[in-house]
Formats: structure tokens, C-alpha cells, sequence
């Protein structure tokens, strides 16, 4: 009986303890974000949030690890239909006027209210903001972003008698370099591709690259209106088929993304594209000398940004609205941008980060990290418009049916236009 | 079948021969199927205890390491996964046992307005399975606030339509005498069934049972829906997550992550192999 | 027993199955069909009935009529390759064979293994160049296929997982047949002179009707349920050369979150499984008066 009392004290106790040695007012955030699990990236996020969460005592952060991208936006539009939306989370950034029209989000106007605030809004590329604003509204804030560069294998290039520092600058320059990459076997197979720019799943992304150098916006700002049979659009499209076809630089057919950095390691392509969130990767896994450059310019040069951005989730109390903001004012500062961007190849989101000292030993180190930040200042929107998913997986059908041979990129592209419209109209 | 055809083209030809040749072929083409039925398993093992560049090379004297398995392992909560699945398999499991028992049994030996209706109604659950209706059901287990449990994964399938059908052939196969001989002994109903009925079936709960563990153990679709957090995922919808593509596949990792998880099921199917296989024998399914 | 108490007790043992089953089964169905005839609420704006228009909108969907029959193309090449390689891996396993043990297992492996997982390992097969069909290929100066990127080749790719992962899990149930046939059937054949391939189309399959009864429910099952590798391998594409009826509902839900277009692709895939499932029924009856 004494022993059961005794007992019974020492849990009180504990538990009043407990409850003392907690802030009164504990903010709770749950907070989703999607990264490859494996990597430096899922670890670095929850170093990141433990660290926040021993300076701010008065805050837990429940760090969710939802998957990949599609899995996120997924897992959080479906508990945001259910009336439990995370706090905030990492999406990507084109799933913004998805998440306007579900009614899931707020803007950070709403949230901020000194200067200081106003400026920090200011303080990121004005690449990356394009995809975070719409409406004179800021809905997103740029951490996990990304944008396409050109990898190519110095020792492919050396043993093909082609200069190892120079990658291809133009168009042409890729085939013709591709052209002499290209190597078969006695009997006429090949054995080393030239390039490599994957086409599965979201082929539009990539392909967004040669748009762009060829001077052409594949979607409005208003996320209302798509110009995908534009004829300039027609032509990056036909020179996409071309690699496999006509030039035989690339192979033909669609080209896994998930496999291609592995078949970059292989010496099964001389060249690839891919995002700057693979650098690290590269780095650690390339059983050769490498060089990252940007994407090969046409008419421009030119590239989409992608990633993923913040976004504070309006069915939360204003005590977490308000967490959330500081959190991600914590973890957007140039020391946390830097540290990310270091461990994983994403783009730090603002010119500041790159000025902090770790930022400069690490380039100074590792110079190829600089090229995507360069980039830049030619990089555009990714393609993000009302009903996104939607509207993507028409676009990406008729770039699969043109790479595939099934259709004629014209048609394709007319066919997909068509389609992208009826849906699209009721925007306008 | 090819391989049965040529033996006996052989046999007709050389009949002291017969046995030599037709066996000989045979085996072969056992083997020939086992080695490539079982070749995704081979490459796994051996992908994950190789160092990542030997993935796509297979040098015989590349070196061993067990990494992967730490990697995968510290990367993902696999025993919580593992932990999830098997307390999901067990909750369904048992849920049909109990339910489709005494649902068979109605329908096998009760006479009741309306049990041909309802027997037809069952039996449509045969196809029109819950693993269509995951719109619907979504929206069910909002309604009920079950969204993210263990419950909610498993709430669809633990009335199968399958399950009561096999028992209720089982039961009807049970001769009434021996339920007769267990009233005079005084049992009710429900003592004659657990009594006569559920050890007579044996065979068919191991066969059903069978049936059920891998179809939900490899379950992914419904559960990728109705999970969001560690606690509740069972291994598929981990696994599905943990290989998540953005910045490439990582086979290394893959295989030594899919070994752990399926390893158990593996051994246990080793062991019991000689059961399993008796215990259909009994069963209805024949 | 009284017939009234009767009539309790089947009732009483019928609640707690049957409860489940219209929650989670039959209601569902239900609402399916009157969701069908509703547009998608989207934010501001409300659902409304639009009557036959998501039906409409299904004929004119080209992606639907894809998708559709790759289905069915799906359905008619895995049913009966899975069923006719089960029966002919449980004779071998069931005969005398050197190593029958480790076959046996082979077989059955895929069953334990989860799909979703196996599909990177089948995806690192398939791939062009250093997957390992291409490596052994290249042995004998084959040429670079890329199985998961041409729309010709995709559905096959797909349907040779599909394969491996269900004809030992059938094997299985035929094995235990097999071995339930008495060996005196065989004595006397064989002291008749009959033919093993005699023997087994006139007396062994015969025998195995059931099974192979009971096997193909699950093999009809499994080619609406069975997209799981779909995620992993292809997400449908090319160009929707390898999506599948329940992938492309899923796409529609979850993805687009158009949940009125999804209830109609669901009835239509409800309308052909009910149709099968009363095409089952009366095989099953038969069965049952047989007995």
C-alpha cells in the first residue's frame, strides 16, 4: 500500500515537473516537406528544425517526411480536405494556384508587418519569386530550388578528342559534340549515348529548358492561359526529337529520370540534364572528372527554375500562423540557406547566402555549385497554372506521343492546347 | 507446356529411355523457370551487400559490405514500418476469421427470409472489391475520423465476401450428424460451431489466411491513400517513399531495404512451405 | 429449433459482416453512381448536377478508351499465361525433381516480395543499356531496347511483372490439388498405356476444375487491383501506353482531384466486374450442385 502511494507521488510529481519544465504556452507545427530519404537533405531539414526548436523553446516542430513531391502535395491536399492541414510544408512551387483554388493557403502579406518583414520578401532571386507570387500576392517563399544544368564526363570528352573544359554552348554545339560522343560497337550498337535529357514522368520540366532558349513562355502569369502550340514551342520540340532521331545522339525513346544520374556514373552517356539538387550526388558517386555547366543557349540561353517553396496553411490558429512565419524567417537566413544549399546542390534562394563565409569556402572549394545561381539571370517560371496537375499531364502525354514517334510535334502540341483551353477557360 | 510435349515426342520414339529423357527435360525446364522466377530475388541480394558501382556490374570477386543495410535502416523507420504491417495483417486476419465464421454459418445452416439476397450480395463483394472504392471510402473514414489509423487500412477488407463464401462451402460439407450428436450433448449454436464447425474447417482458415496475409501484406494503393505518418504506414507505403525518385534511384539502398522487410515473411514461408501446401490439400480449394 | 428463433439467430450471426460489408462495399457502390451524375465541387464553387455529362465527357476521353484496353489487353494476357504457368510449375514441383525444394521456393517468392518494391529492381531490368537484360543482350551483340520507353513495348514490360508475381502464388493452390489426386488414377493409366499429356488433358485437369475456378476469381481480382508497379515503373506513360484502369482513377482522385470523373471511371469498372461477378455466380452455382 505504501510502496503503491509512494509510486503513485513519484508520478505526480514527475508529471507536475513535466508540466512545469514546459513553456505555457507550447505552439505546436507540423510541418511536411519531401526530399529523397538516403541523402544529406532529409537529415539536414531535421537538423535544421531540432536546432530551431532548442533556440525557441516555446515551439515543437513535427518534421514530416511525406515523399516525393507528387506524394506531398498529395498527402497534404487530401488532409487539407479533411480539415487538417499541416501548418506548413515544402510543395512544389508550381502547385501554388492549386492550393489558391483549394482555398488551403494565405498569402504572407497577410502575416507580415514591419519593414524588415517587407524586406525580407525582397531579399530572394526575383527568378524564384516569379512562381511564388501571383495577384500582387507573395504565397510561397523559395527554399528547396532547383533549376536544370548540363553535366558532362571530362573523360568521355578527352577520349573523343574534344577540349575537357569546354562544354557545348549552343544547340548545334550539342549535337555536334553529341555526335562525336556517340560511340557503337562492332556491331553497330551503341555504347556511350552523347547526351541525355530523361523524358519520364515530367518531361515538360526539362523540355522547359529548350523553350526557353528558344524564347518562347509556355504559360501566363495568371496561371490562366498556356501557349503550348506556339510555333517556337514546335520547334524545341522537333529539336528534342531530333537527338534520337535524326542526329542519333540520344536515345530514343522515353529516358528515366530516376535512372539517369546512375547511367551518367555508367559511361552510358557522355553528357546529361538534370537538376542541380543531383551536384551532391554527382560529386560523391562520379567515378570521374566532371563539369557542370549551364544549359546550352539558341536563341537565349535559358532554363526553368523548379523546387519547392514554403507555404503557411490557413486553418491554423494565428499563434502558429505566427511560429510558422519566424520559422521560416529562421530558415530562409542566409546561414540556414548556406547550410542547406552545402548539403544537398539546391540553389540558395537569396544573394546574401552566398556572401556568408561557409557559402564562399564552399565554392571557392567546389566552384560547379555556382552555375545553377548564375543560371539565374536567364531562368523563367516553371510551368504552373490553375488545375496544374492537369494541365502538365496533358502537356506531358504530347511530348511523350512526339518523343515517342506516336505524333507529329505539331500535333501533338495543337492536340494538347486544345485540351489545356476547354479546362482553362473557366479561369479567364 | 513445351517441355511436357517434347518429352513425350521422345518417349514415343525410345520407350526404355522414356523416363531418363522425360525427366531430364523436365527438371531442366524447372530449373530453367525457378532460376528466373527467381532472379529479382538474386539480384537483390546481391545488389545490397556490394559497395553502390557494383549495382550494375557483377565482377565475382567484388567486395562485401553491410552499409546498405545500416543506411537503410538509419534512413527510414523500418521497424516501425515492419511493426505497423504486422499489427495490420493480424487486426484483418483476425477480424475475418470472427466475422465471415459466423456469417457462413448463417448462410450454411440457418434458414432465414432473405438469405439467398443476401448471399447474392456477398458474393458480388467477391469483385467489386473495396480496392476500387478508394474515393468513396476515403471520404467514409473522414466522416469517421479514422484517416491515419491502422483501423481505417484494415476497417474495408475485414468483411470479405471471399472468406464467407469458402467457410460456408467448408460448413456445408460438414455432416449433420456430428452436429447433432454435439446438441444431444447440450451445446447451443454457438457451441456447436466452435465446437464441430470451426476445427472440422481448419484447413480452410490456413488456406484463407494465406490468401489474406499477402494480399494485405503487399497491399499499397489503399494505404498510400489513408496513411500519413510513420506510425500508421505499413512497409509497402514505407518502402514506396523511401525509393521516391526526385534526385535518382538508388538500388543499393532499395534491395537491402526490401530484404529486411520481406526477409521474415521469406524464412517463415521456408519453414512452413510443407504445411501451407498440406493444409490445401484438406481445404475446400481443390 | 423454432423457425422464428431460427430466423434470429442467421440474422444476429449475418449483422456484423454485413454491416461492414454495405459500409464499406455496397453504400460505396451506391454513391459512386449518384456522384457520377454531379460535377466536381472546386473551392468557391459547388457541386451540381450536370446529369450525363461525366459520361459524355468518358466517351469523348481518348485517354480513357487507352486505358481501357490496356486493361484489357492486361487481363486477357496475364489471366491465362499466370493460371497455365501455375499449373504447369505445380506438376513439376509436385514430381520428382532434383531440387524441389529451392524451386518450390523460387516460385513462391514473388508472392512475399511487395510489388512496390520489386517494380525498381524489374525497373533496373528493363533498363536500356547497363539494365541487366540489355547486359546479357549485348552478350550476344544484341542492340540497346528500351522496354519502359516505347509505347509498343511498355504494356508487355508490365504484364511480365504482372506474371511473375501471381503464377506461384497460384501454383500454390493447384500443388495442393495435385496432391490430393490419388495415385491409383495414374497406375491405372499408365497400365492402360496413356500418355502423360493424355493422362493430364483427360483425367488431371478435369480434376482441377475448381481450382482452376477458385484461381481465376483471383486472377480477375488481381488484373483491375494489380497496379502497383504502375507507380514505380511507368506512372502510366509513355504517353499512357501502360496506365491502367485503377491507376487512372487514382490519377484522377488524387492528382487532379476531380472526384466526379473518378466516381464515373469507377462505375464503369464496377459495371464490368458486376457483370463477371454474376457471370462467376452461376459457374458457382453449377459447382455447388455438382457437389
Amino acid at each position: 500500500m505504501t510502496m503503491l502511494r509512494k509510486l503513485g507521488a513519484a508520478a505526480g510529481a514527475a508529471a507536475l515537473s513535466a508540466a512545469l519544465a514546459a513553456p505555457a504556452s507550447a505552439v505546436d507545427l507540423q510541418f511536411f516537406f519531401p526530399v529523397a530519404v538516403g541523402g544529406k537533405a532529409a537529415q539536414t531539414i531535421e537538423e535544421l528544425t531540432a536546432d530551431y526548436v532548442a533556440q525557441n523553446p516555446g515551439v515543437n516542430i513535427e518534421a514530416v517526411y511525406a515523399g516525393s513531391y507528387q506524394d506531398t502535395i498529395t498527402k497534404t491536399l487530401t488532409a487539407a480536405r479533411g480539415g487538417e492541414p499541416p501548418q506548413l510544408a515544402v510543395i512544389l512551387s508550381v502547385d501554388m494556384f492549386t492550393l489558391i483554388e483549394e482555398d488551403a493557403i494565405m498569402p504572407f502579406d497577410d502575416l507580415i508587418e514591419t519593414d524588415e518583414e517587407r524586406a525580407w520578401l525582397d531579399a530572394f532571386y526575383p527568378a524564384f519569386m516569379e512562381n511564388s507570387q501571383t495577384g500582387g500576392k507573395t504565397y510561397g517563399i523559395p527554399f528547396q530550388r532547383s533549376t536544370p544544368v548540363l553535366y558532362w564526363n571530362k573523360e568521355a570528352f578527352a577520349e573523343a578528342g574534344l577540349d575537357p573544359e569546354t562544354p557545348p554552348a549552343t544547340w548545334e554545339e550539342m549535337v555536334e559534340f553529341g555526335k562525336t560522343l556517340t560511340k557503337r560497337d562492332g556491331d553497330g550498337n551503341v555504347t556511350q549515348w552523347g547526351v541525355r535529357i530523361p523524358s519520364s514522368g515530367f518531361p515538360y520540366w526539362l523540355f522547359q529548358g529548350l523553350t526557353t532558349q528558344n524564347d518562347v513562355i509556355i504559360a501566363s502569369g495568371d496561371g490562366d492561359e498556356t501557349y503550348f502550340d506556339d510555333p517556337r514551342v514546335v520547334e524545341a520540340l522537333q529539336y528534342l526529337v531530333d537527338l534520337s532521331t535524326v542526329h542519333e545522339v540520344m536515345q530514343p525513346g522515353i529516358i528515366e529520370w530516376g535512372a539517369t544520374p546512375k547511367a551518367f556514373f555508367e559511361g552510358q552517356t557522355a553528357m546529361m540534364w538534370t537538376t542541380t539538387g543531383n551536384l551532391t550526388n554527382v560529386r560523391n558517386n562520379a567515378p570521374f572528372d566532371f563539369g557542370v555547366a549551364m544549359l546550352p543557349a539558341n536563341k537565349r540561353r535559358g532554363a526553368p527554375t523548379g523546387g519547392g517553396n514554403f507555404f503557411i496553411f490557413k486553418d491554423s490558429t494565428d499563434e502558429q500562423k505566427e511560429a510558422s512565419l519566424d520559422f521560416i524567417k529562421w530558415i530562409s537566413a542566409p546561414a540556414q540557406a548556406a547550410r542547406w544549399s552545402i548539403a544537398t546542390g539546391y540553389v540558395a534562394p537569396r544573394p546574401d547566402a552566398w556572401e556568408t563565409p561557409e557559402m564562399k569556402a564552399y565554392v571557392a572549394d567546389f566552384p560547379p555549385a555556382l552555375v545553377a545561381r548564375d543560371q539565374l539571370e536567364f531562368a523563367v517560371a516553371e510551368l504552373s497554372t490553375y488545375q496544374n496537375q492537369r494541365i502538365t499531364t496533358i502537356f506531358n502525354d504530347a511530348l511523350e506521343a512526339a518523343i515517342t514517334g506516336q505524333k507529329e510535334p505539331a500535333e501533338a502540341l495543337a492536340e494538347a492546347q486544345a485540351q489545356a483551353d476547354r479546362i482553362l477557360r473557366a479561369y479567364r | 507446356m513445351s517441355a511436357l510435349d517434347a518429352s513425350n515426342g521422345a518417349a514415343a520414339a525410345a520407350p526404355p529411355a522414356r523416363f531418363d529423357v522425360d525427366r531430364a527435360l523436365n527438371t531442366a525446364g524447372a530449373w530453367a523457370l525457378g532460376i528466373l522466377w527467381f532472379l529479382p530475388l538474386i539480384y537483390a541480394v546481391w545488389t545490397a551487400i556490394h559497395p553502390g558501382e557494383f549495382a550494375t556490374r557483377f565482377e565475382l570477386f567484388a567486395p562485401l559490405t553491410v552499409e546498405n543495410f545500416v543506411n537503410a535502416w538509419t534512413a527510414a523507420p523500418f521497424a516501425r514500418y515492419f511493426l505497423n504491417t504486422v499489427l495490420l495483417v493480424t487486426f484483418i486476419l483476425a477480424g475475418q476469421f470472427v466475422l465471415c465464421t459466423l456469417a457462413a454459418y448463417a448462410f450454411a445452416r440457418f434458414r432465414f427470409p432473405g438469405s439467398s439476397v443476401l448471399f447474392t450480395l456477398v458474393l458480388l463483394q467477391l469483385l467489386v472489391m473495396p480496392d476500387i472504392l478508394i474515393v468513396e471510402n476515403y471520404a467514409t473514414m473522414r466522416m469517421l475520423g479514422l484517416v491515419d489509423t491502422i483501423v481505417a487500412i484494415g476497417l474495408p477488407y475485414v468483411a470479405s465476401g471471399f472468406g464467407i463464401f469458402l467457410l460456408r462451402q467448408t460448413f456445408m460439407t460438414v455432416p449433420k450428424e456430428l452436429e447433432e450428436a454435439a446438441r444431444v450433448e447440450g451445446a447451443g449454436p454457438i457451441g456447436v460451431l466452435w465446437k464441430v464447425y470451426v476445427p472440422l474447417a481448419k484447413p480452410t482458415y490456413l488456406a484463407y489466411g494465406l490468401v489474406s496475409v499477402s494480399h494485405h501484406w503487399n497491399n499499397f494503393l489503399w494505404p498510400l491513400i489513408i496513411t500519413n505518418s510513420v506510425e500508421t504506414r505499413p512497409v509497402t507505403v514505407g518502402l514506396s517513399i523511401f525509393s521516391a525518385v526526385d534526385q535518382g534511384i538508388d538500388w543499393s539502398i532499395i534491395t537491402a531495404a526490401t530484404l529486411m522487410t520481406s526477409g521474415p515473411l521469406l524464412i517463415a514461408f521456408l519453414l512452413f512451405q510443407r504445411q501451407f501446401v498440406q493444409s490445401f490439400m484438406r481445404a475446400g480449394i481443390k | 429449433m423454432p423457425r422464428r428463433i431460427e430466423w434470429v439467430y442467421g440474422w444476429l450471426l449475418l449483422t456484423p459482416a454485413l454491416f461492414l460489408l454495405f459500409a464499406f462495399t455496397h453504400v460505396p457502390a451506391v454513391k459512386t453512381v449518384v456522384d457520377s451524375f454531379f460535377s466536381t465541387a472546386r473551392g468557391a464553387r459547388p457541386s451540381t448536377f450536370v446529369g450525363l455529362d461525366n459520361y459524355r465527357l468518358l466517351m469523348e476521353d481518348p485517354v480513357f478508351w487507352q486505358v481501357f484496353s490496356n486493361n484489357v489487353w492486361y487481363a486477357l494476357i496475364t489471366i491465362p499465361v499466370s493460371i497455365a504457368l501455375a499449373i504447369v510449375m505445380a506438376l513439376w514441383v509436385d514430381g520428382k525433381l532434383t531440387g524441389r525444394g529451392f524451386v518450390r521456393m523460387a516460385y513462391f517468392a514473388p508472392t512475399v516480395l511487395p510489388l512496390i518494391a520489386v517494380a525498381n529492381i524489374w525497373m533496373f531490368f528493363y533498363t536500356p543499356g547497363f539494365g541487366l537484360i540489355d547486359q546479357i543482350r549485348s552478350l550476344f551483340g544484341g542492340a540497346q531496347v528500351n522496354w519502359l520507353g516505347d509505347p509498343d513495348l511498355v504494356l508487355g514490360a508490365v504484364i511480365v511483372v504482372a506474371i511473375w508475381k501471381e503464377a506461384g502464388f497460384f501454383m500454390i493452390f493447384y500443388l495442393a490439388a495435385l496432391q490430393s489426386i490419388p495415385p491409383s488414377l495414374r497406375e491405372a493409366a499408365a497400365i492402360e498405356g496413356a500418355s502423360r499429356w493424355t493422362f493430364f488433358r483427360r483425367v488431371t485437369f478435369p480434376l482441377l476444375m475448381p481450382t482452376t475456378l477458385f484461381v481465376s476469381i483471383n486472377a480477375v481480382i488481381n488484373s483491375v487491383r494489380l497496379v502497383d508497379h504502375i507507380f514505380v515503373m511507368t506512372e502510366g506513360g509513355p504517353d499512357n501506353h501502360s496506365s491502367l484502369l485503377l491507376f487512372y482513377i487514382y490519377e484522377t482522385a488524387f492528382k487532379f482531384w476531380d472526384t466526379a470523373y473518378a466516381a464515373t471511371l469507377t462505375v464503369v469498372v464496377l459495371a464490368i466486374l458486376s457483370v463477371l461477378a454474376i457471370g462467376q455466380f452461376y459457374l458457382v452455382d453449377k459447382k455447388v450442385h455438382y457437389r
